[in-house]
């Protein structure tokens, strides 16, 4: 699940070098939390938060499929 | 692969190298010579090898290409085995069609998994520039059958508004699916329909016509 986001995620920025996905695991829910520069954060977003948006729902319907519960944040 | 620097004999002999290694032709490429290259004398003294840079351009089959391999990955991330398909349809629409078990998954409810995933990879496709290809992800015949649903919906609440009078507002749905109820109702006389609510939330209204 991680690579999943990892590589969603690096597929829309231009400085791949420095996303970063984290995983925290609070017992019921995974959260992945995603760190790109300062200069992508436009691109992770997107217009409306559109592209964000549609990383969670990818990523959730993944989750789905292997019975856990995830949640998406992109940190600043 | 995006470009390639080559330095072979010649100009001629680096372009055909170059293009070979990027599998593609040259209408699909830009090239840059870098270095002309000199036979010298008796070909060998002072002679010079030629450069030149191979660049594609950002065309619809690179973004076919692209496409294609965004998604095989994406699937193999997500651990749901499918075939694919991807066809060039015209100059702006990319489509590829999805095949295996339990891909209902894949689309969710009312499709917003599809589209997300679609929009992710329009976003991905897109990002060299060039003109704009829209890519269409479709599950065995999903978007089709979808969109016949909506206007069976359409035309059943059409002839609802001009039998009561009374306007009626559909669910939300996405650009797409409003511009099919608003072509399926366009030459239905006695009514009209537009849209209200900023997306995710805009919805089509059908009101009779004053």
């Amino acid at each position: 699940m991680k690579q999943l986001v990892e590589f969603i995620a690096k597929s829309l920025v231009d400085n791949t070098d420095v996303v970063s996905v984290t995983e925290v695991d609070s017992g019921h829910e995974v959260v992945y939390q995603i760190r790109v520069a300062d200069e992508d954060m436009g691109r992770i977003i997107g217009k409306q938060g559109r592209i964000a948006k549609a990383i969670r729902t990818v990523t959730k319907a993944a989750a789905t499929k292997k019975g856990v519960k995830v949640q998406v944040e992109i940190l600043e | 692969m995006k470009s390639v620097e080559i330095i072979a004999r010649s100009v001629e002999d680096a372009i055909e190298e170059g293009l070979a290694k990027l599998e593609t032709t040259k209408d699909e490429v830009d090239v840059s010579v870098l270095e002309e290259g000199t036979k010298g004398i008796f070909g060998f003294l002072g002679s010079k090898q030629a450069k030149v840079r191979i660049e594609r351009r950002p065309t619809i089959n690179w973004k076919c290409i692209i496409s294609k391999n965004y998604i095989v990955e994406l699937l193999d991330k997500m651990d749901i085995p499918a075939t694919l398909t991807v066809n060039v349809q015209d100059e702006e629409n990319i489509l590829m069609d999805l095949k295996g078990d339990n891909l209902g998954l894949l689309i969710g409810r009312r499709g917003q998994t599809l589209d997300a995933l679609q929009y992710l990879v329009s976003t991905v496709a897109n990002r060299e520039g060039g003109e704009w290809a829209r890519v269409i992800v479709d599950i065995e015949g999903y978007r089709a059958r979808r969109e016949e649903t909506l206007k069976a919906l359409a035309r059943r609440l059409g002839s609802k508004v001009r039998g009561t009078g009374r306007r009626v507002a559909l669910d939300p749905m996405t650009a797409l699916e409003r511009r099919i109820v608003h072509s399926e109702l366009q030459d239905i006389q006695g009514i009209e329909t537009h849209s209200e609510g900023r997306d995710p939330f805009r919805r089509v209204i059908i009101l009779p016509k004053k």
